[in-house]
């Protein structure tokens, strides 16, 4: 889905670098690197092990700080320079970012349920409300039969979708996913990427996905390729 | 919503098959205050039976327990007659060893004179000694029958009356007889050797002899004061309740008291260490999960709870299981196990302590985890 002109981005990376360490070990995992995603948007981030893709994920959920650019989300600028612009990161990302991971890493002693309400508890929704949107999103997901379930008794794909509808669960406008079909068969995966289409129209949210998948590349609005921390952009 | 309660009941059969570990090494410690409460309360079970203010034994000596003490059996009349003593009784203590139903048998020997101080407090079945002679009340430790006859030195007793807990501080059960027959079992000589004193020309020398006098001191005056007065008769010495019950403690069971205290003590620091281990071990199973909570927004204080609350749910659960242990089986123990609700809580209390301090290093391997971690495989 391509940008509709005066739509502002969700995302937006302006210049970010980031490096570690200093001197002879310094090493540089992102240069310059500067991507907009807009809304309904689902794009890719690919390339080769430590091109970057997944320090650049990070540095776009909040959990590593950029050596350098400036980094929008949501509208809100939230770091420029060397210093993030929000006090509580903790709770930007509770409110504006949902995080799919390619182990699902769901909660293992919680129910399919409880792993969606506890987002929504932590976010300060009461137990019964949390349930009740829970149970809307899994049926949603399609997953509304195995809501008691643990998981450990849940599919590949039905735990890929408890843990789409735990990312749904405060209702953010950025979905980051980490190889979210990795662990999936061709035909799962492709479920899962049209599920991901669907929240980012339906719900009108941007999704960054990190990907090795080749069968799933066509799926994509976007995809940004990455190469020693430098981006170059592959529509 | 509660991580820490979910997790133990995910983990249920683990959860209690390590809190039934920690039990068994907490009903230890249990046992071992249960043992050391019941070493003072056994050494000075013998001390506190007759019920006295003071303890009048011969002079230079802390008689009749942690030191041998003989002083003439006329005392205890020059001590009913110092003002202020209400009663007086003669008391006699010995240790001897029998045979009873094909066994060997150690008992601890009190003579003391009907109607006066030093008998034994409470009967719990049958009664007191009635007649003069040949009759014993015994501990019911001893497995000693009431009726049953008990050969002491040359004479058979027979037994009228049972005693609880009342023994010596080495454990021996007690058996109580008049003053008569104990000084018999105590100053009588074997038949030869009665002859070769007769022979010396000492007969029947030093029969009337006792080993301290007890009195009870009037509401009005203080045992300080009527000891003093003792103090003045230079072949005697009169030591208060709460002297004899210190020598009691301070002397006779103060290296066993303090060897368990410093057992007790290596035990509560092991059972630390172990407590801190498994919630260690506990916290770096879930590292993963740990990090996953952290990126997806739960504040810190969430992650401390589930594991703070984890420690003291294990500590409170091998608490509970060590107490109910030890409370059940103390009975069986040969010695007596004294277990009172202040010891019981104060180790709860411990424990409680343990499991906090415990925690903190599984807390800080969990705060130190990335939320990045949680990405990747």
């Amino acid at each position: 889905m391509p940008a509709s002109p005066g739509i502002a981005p969700l995302v937006k990376v302006d210049r970010v670098s980031k490096h570690f360490g200093e001197g002879e070990t310094r090493v540089d995992a992102l240069r310059d690197v500067s991507i907009e995603v807009f809304p309904g948007q689902v794009v890719a981030l690919l390339g080769p092990s430590g091109s970057g893709k997944t320090t650049l994920l990070n540095v776009i959920g909040c959990i590593l700080d950029p050596s350098s650019g400036s980094l929008d989300l949501d509208g809100e600028t939230v770091f420029r320079g060397h210093r993030w612009l929000r006090a509580d990161l903790r709770r930007l990302r509770l409110d504006k970012i949902g995080f799919i991971f390619q182990f699902h890493n769901l909660i293992p002693f919680l129910t399919a349920t409880e792993n969606v309400a506890l987002v929504l508890q932590l976010a300060g929704a009461e137990a019964d409300t949390a349930r009740r949107r829970a149970h809307e999103l899994l049926d949603y997901l399609e997953v509304g039969h195995r809501k008691s379930a643990m998981p450990a008794n849940l599919s590949g794909g039905e735990a890929q979708r408890v843990a789409i509808a735990r990312a749904l669960a405060n209702r953010p406008r950025i979905i980051l996913a980490d190889e979210p079909t990795a662990a999936l068969d061709s035909q799962r995966a492709a479920i899962v990427m049209d599920l991901m289409r669907r929240v980012a129209v339906e719900q009108d949210a941007a999704i960054i996905a990190v990907t090795h998948d080749e069968k799933i590349l066509d799926r994509f609005d976007r995809r940004f390729q990455l190469r020693d921390g430098v981006l170059a952009d592959s529509p | 919503m509660n991580l820490a309660y979910r997790d133990i009941r995910h983990n249920l059969f683990r959860f209690l098959l390590t809190g039934l570990g920690l039990g068994l090494l907490l009903g230890v410690v249990l046992a071992m205050i249960g043992i050391y409460r019941g070493l003072v309360v056994e050494a000075l079970a013998v001390a506190r039976s007759p019920a006295v203010d003071l303890w009048v034994v011969e002079a230079n000596t802390r008689g009749p327990f942690a030191e041998a003490s003989r002083i003439p059996g006329d005392t205890r009349e020059a001590i009913a007659r110092i003002a202020g003593v209400t009663a007086a009784g003669s008391v006699t203590y010995q240790t001897v060893e029998t045979e009873h139903m094909g066994g060997k048998i150690r008992l601890y020997v009190i003579g003391f004179e009907s109607t006066r101080p030093g008998g034994p407090p409470v009967i719990v079945e049958g009664r007191g000694i009635g007649r003069s002679h040949a009759e014993a009340v015994v501990d019911a430790s001893a497995g000693v029958a009431l009726g049953a006859t008990l050969r002491l030195g040359r004479d058979d007793f027979t037994v009228v009356g049972l005693t609880q807990h009342q023994v010596a501080t080495g454990g021996d059960p007690t058996v109580f007889i008049t003053l008569r027959d104990a000084q018999k079992l105590q100053f009588d000589l074997a038949p030869p050797a009665a002859r070769i004193q007769l022979a010396r020309g000492f007969a029947d020398a030093g029969r009337d002899t006792i080993n301290a006098v007890v009195a009870r001191v009037s509401p009005n005056t203080t045992p300080d004061h009527v000891a003093a007065t003792v103090h003045r008769w230079k072949h005697l010495a009169a030591i208060t309740q709460e002297g004899q019950e210190l020598i009691l403690t301070q002397s006779l069971v103060d290296r066993a008291r303090r060897q368990i205290g410093l057992f007790t003590s290596l035990l509560m620091a092991v059972s630390a260490v172990i407590i801190a281990l498994i919630i260690y071990t506990m916290t770096m199973e879930k590292l993963k999960q740990i990090a996953t909570l952290k990126l997806i927004g739960a504040p810190d204080r969430t992650i401390v709870a589930m594991i703070v609350q984890q420690a003291l749910a294990l500590g409170a659960i091998g608490f509970s299981l060590g107490a109910a242990l030890i409370l059940n089986v103390k009975d069986v123990f040969p010695r007596r196990v004294v277990l009172e609700v202040d010891n019981i809580a104060a180790l709860g209390a411990v424990v409680v302590l343990v499991c906090l301090v415990s925690s903190a290093l599984g807390v800080r391997a969990a705060l130190r985890v990335d939320p990045a971690s949680a990405l990747g495989g």
